[in-house]
């Protein structure tokens, strides 16, 4: 173990700052740190006036969509009729997304405070932090961090669980998730209702990201307004980052900016760039459910919501996939939609079926069996799995194969014109 | 708040309904039905298969019809370009793993991927390369059989047995397209009302043994009638090719039974097709039972009947219809008779739908005990037995069990007549219509007086037993009943 790299001089570094030492794992170290103080003075606060900051520091969820945190905290029910319950998203499944988990690994307490302040501030008496069952270091990091944690009292009446995912990636979905500590099949709920009004046990209930609660003591320690001046674009999109970066670059690993950096530094300046000798060929920035972006939006691309949605892709959680010119595109592309094909929950027929459909022909275009018409057949599924069902997994399964053969059609076309060498895909 | 109205437009048409509703209950009012496969009344929505999506206006995107509730000045467009797309793929996407195998499979002809397919379906796949996901059949049940190939995964089954039945012995196994319908590994499919699942299935994925193969779709008459099989009255459809009845399936009254039979009720068919029948009126002449026609049976019960006086007993079963047992009741209370009438009831195992209440397969397995009550019959049939040894006249209906002797006259209408059975030393037997060859009503537990058709002829000679005994009271001119 321990923490691949130093800070970069161009991090700015909020959350990843304990990243690599051992001591602030413990309870001990936390405090010594100044862990837990933001909680104490939250618990002084009343919990609308939590809301409150949050809301003004403009965090926004870092799990992909990136709505405004301290809106969906005011979203709950101000009459406290039932039961709240809060979720922690710590399912991170997303190809290409590893910065929850390094939060887990070296600050469980950070999550932990967090997490004890957003129930605070939605009035929740009981909190489950739903981690991902492949984490197997993080699930140790943080069962050891609650036990500690509940020694000390920290969370006072509210109960924090910890629940292990069975390896699913669709119960990153919050609905679904909601589904899965209920005992249920991981399925996607239809909504409304919404988590705010019927959620987890079908009580009021609020999701929120790893990362989105690791940043709330920070906010509340340290001032809305300084969390606010973290913003180099657009003032939208407030505070630091981690970014994954993963693929064809010299010095992969997590990187914490703040929000409006440019993508282009990121991966050039912070990663080392591609290998040597190569160029880069194309990027994913926000996990593998968002668009595909060549070289020269990759280099146009400013890390923020706003930003990257204007070169035509999103922010999603995060995580940075690289490709250099010796990548093929439509492998890479099949490989996606296989991984949706595999994890679709087979409840919408878009879904259930498009992901499959899509993965073979993708498969028989790289085997040299493809058709020129194959590619509008690609374009018409991607199409209508698009916007048309419960959950954005089949819209995450069309976005790379439709900004793929946007952006690369020529190499689809010289797997089916015969100009390259079939793939034998297993 | 039902008689809050929303006001809205579907296709043009505009129409008012109870807040709450769902946008796929409202179209229906305006004559619109948005194809659908996973969405049923009966069932709670689930907003799976996509296939009900149409246009709101405002909306950002297309919108499932089944889990859209209903919004003043709210505008639906079932029939635009981009709704029609929609719903056209997913036909297509559905189509890729099933199998064409319509012509062999029980439910063409009322297979609504056929049909839809047929309205709004591409003409030809673009799936042509590939072949299709194959599992084998799996037998889930005393009277099911799951199909997993033509299975479009609507998951009705699924949420029948979890939420209406309320054992939750099926699931959806596996994800993605290799997703199919699990049973538990140690359970079977036999809740007694699990024969529903065939009915809500939407193609010809689940299936009934007891219709495996029998008959296509489009051979079938269909009549309406009532459950004879307990005394629920729920409302049933027959099923009949070429005159034979084959299958009964319920037909929808939220008041009585929603969308559901019970099993029993479902299997409760067979006696109605029986060849063994009475077919022609019998007097006894010479000692021995002969054939003749309605005339000379009607003069020789009339003459039994003016001829006697006193006591006069009819045993009934509480099978017959309203109109046969009170025209009954009237031949012998308004012919001046000291009369008694009695029933007796088969006794079973009352077994509940758990999601619906007040819907129950009942202990009392007779569909119109309540209607014999309410006429005067009583249940006391070992008294009523009893006081038949003395009595003048005894009437049996319909009782072909009916332990009955007598020192008066006895005459029996009925369909079946055993070797051994005691209706034998009747001197008039009269044949009678059962259940499916006439029209009738029964009352059911709760007093609803409900009708029933007539879905198949008579064999022989055969009649409705209210004509024979409405032919008797008016030959004998007979007052109405006491």
């Amino acid at each position: 173990m321990g923490y691949p790299h130093k800070p970069h001089p161009k991090e700015t570094v909020v959350l990843s700052q304990h990243f690599g030492d051992a001591d602030a794992r413990t309870y001990k170290g936390w405090v010594k740190r100044g862990g837990y103080d933001a909680l104490a003075q939250a618990l002084k606060t009343e919990p609308a006036a939590v809301t409150e900051v949050v809301k003004e520091s403009g965090l926004r969820g870092r799990g992909g969509a990136g709505f405004p945190t301290g809106l969906k905290w005011s979203f709950m029910p101000k009459e406290k009729k039932k039961p709240h319950y809060l979720c922690v998203n710590a399912d991170e499944s997303e190809p290409g997304t590893f910065k929850d988990r390094e939060i887990m690994r070296w600050t469980p307490h950070a999550l932990l405070e967090g997490t004890a302040i957003a129930a605070h501030a939605i009035r929740a008496e009981v909190a489950y932090i739903y981690i991902r069952g492949e984490f197997t270091e993080p699930w140790t990091i943080m069962e050891k961090a609650l036990a500690e944690a509940d020694a000390a009292g920290v969370f006072g009446k509210i109960k924090v669980y910890l629940h292990r995912g069975a390896g699913a990636y669709i119960c990153g979905e919050e609905t679904a998730m909601m589904n899965s500590i209920e005992g249920k099949r991981g399925n996607p709920r239809i909504k409304p209702p919404f988590p705010a009004a019927a959620g987890l046990f079908g009580m009021p209930t609020t999701i929120n990201n790893v990362e989105t609660l690791a940043a709330v003591p920070q906010i509340l320690k340290r001032g809305a307004a300084w969390y606010k001046g973290l913003s180099l674009s657009n003032p939208k999109s407030t505070g630091t980052k981690l970014f994954s970066v993963c693929g064809h670059v010299q010095r992969p690993g997590n990187y914490e900016v703040t929000m409006g950096f440019p993508l282009k530094d990121l991966l050039y300046d912070m990663c080392g760039g591609v290998p040597a000798g190569r160029t880069l060929k194309a990027c994913i920035p926000g996990g593998s459910s968002v668009p595909i972006l060549n070289r020269e939006e990759t280099e146009a691309c400013l890390l923020d919501y706003e930003g990257v949605v204007a070169t035509g892709s999103m922010l999603g959680s995060g995580g940075v996939i690289v490709f250099d010119d010796s990548t093929d595109m439509v492998y890479q592309i099949m490989r996606l939609a296989r991984f949706y094909a595999h994890e679709s929950c087979a409840q919408c027929t878009q879904c259930r079926e498009g992901t499959a459909w899509t993965t073979k022909i993708l498969e028989r275009i790289l085997a040299g069996q493809g058709k020129t018409k194959d590619l509008d057949l690609l374009l018409d599924l991607s199409e209508n799995m698009t916007g048309k069902t419960i959950c954005v997994l089949s819209d995450s399964c069309a976005a790379p194969v439709v900004s793929g053969i946007k952006k690369f059609k020529s190499e689809f076309e010289d797997y089916i014109a015969g100009k390259r060498q079939p793939v034998l895909v297993a | 708040m039902a008689d809050e109205l929303v006001n809205l437009t579907v296709d043009g048409v505009p129409i008012s309904v109870p807040k709450g509703t769902l946008v796929i209950e409202a179209a229906k009012q305006a004559g619109v039905l948005v194809p659908h496969y996973c969405y049923h009344p009966g069932l709670p929505v689930a907003g799976v298969c996509r296939m009900c999506l149409v246009e709101v206006e405002k909306a950002p995107k297309l919108q499932i019809a089944c889990a859209t509730t209903v919004a003043e000045g709210m505008v639906v467009n079932t029939q635009t370009t981009q709704a029609k797309d929609a719903r056209q793929s997913v036909l297509e996407l559905l189509l890729i793993n099933h199998p064409l195998d319509c012509p062999i499979c029980d439910q063409a002809g009322e297979c609504e991927l056929q049909d839809f397919v047929f309205q709004e379906g591409r003409s030809g796949t673009r799936y042509a390369e590939y072949a299709k996901r194959f599992n084998p059949v799996e037998d889930f049940g005393p009277d099911v059989l799951y199909v997993p190939n033509r299975c479009i995964l609507c998951t009705r089954c699924v949420r029948f047995m979890e939420d209406v039945a309320q054992e939750p012995v099926l699931n959806v196994s596996e994800r993605g397209d290799r997703a199919f319908i699990g049973i538990h590994p140690a359970a079977r499919l036999d809740h007694p009302w699990a024969g529903n699942v065939v009915d809500l299935c939407p193609v010809g994925s689940l299936l009934s043994k007891d219709f495996l193969h029998k008959a296509r779709a489009w051979e079938l008459d269909k009549t309406a009638s009532i459950c004879t099989g307990c005394s629920q009255g729920c409302n049933i459809t027959l099923d009949t090719r070429d005159d034979v009845v084959v299958r009964v399936r319920p037909r929808p009254n939220l008041e009585v039974n929603r969308y559901f039979i019970c099993d029993h009720g479902r299997m409760h068919y067979r006696w109605m097709n029986r060849g063994d029948r009475i077919e022609a009126p019998l007097i006894r002449k010479d000692g021995a039972l002969q054939a003749t026609d309605w005339d000379e049976a009607f003069a020789r019960v009339s003459s039994i009947l003016r001829g006697a006086s006193g006591k006069a007993v009819a045993l009934v079963s509480p099978g017959a219809s309203t109109e046969a047992l009170a025209l009954a009741k009237r031949l012998l209370s308004g012919g001046g008779f000291d009369w008694t009438g009695a029933f007796q009831v088969v006794m079973g195992e009352e077994a509940p739908l758990a999601g619906v209440p007040n819907l129950a397969l009942r202990a009392e397995r007779a569909p119109n005990a309540k209607g014999a009550e309410q006429l005067g019959y009583t249940r006391d049939y070992a008294a009523a037995v009893a006081a038949a040894q003395s009595a003048a006249v005894v009437l049996v209906l319909d009782d072909p069990d009916c332990a009955v002797q007598t020192s008066g006259a006895l005459i029996y209408l009925g369909t079946v007549l055993g070797p051994d059975a005691p209706c034998r030393t009747a001197e008039v037997i009269l044949p009678i219509a059962n259940v499916a060859e006439e029209e009738g009503t029964f009352v059911n537990r709760d007093g609803r007086e409900q009708r029933y058709f007539q879905a198949k002829p008579t064999p022989g000679m055969a009649q409705p037993a209210a004509w024979v005994l409405g032919e008797l009271v008016a030959a004998l001119g007979v007052a109405e009943a006491v």
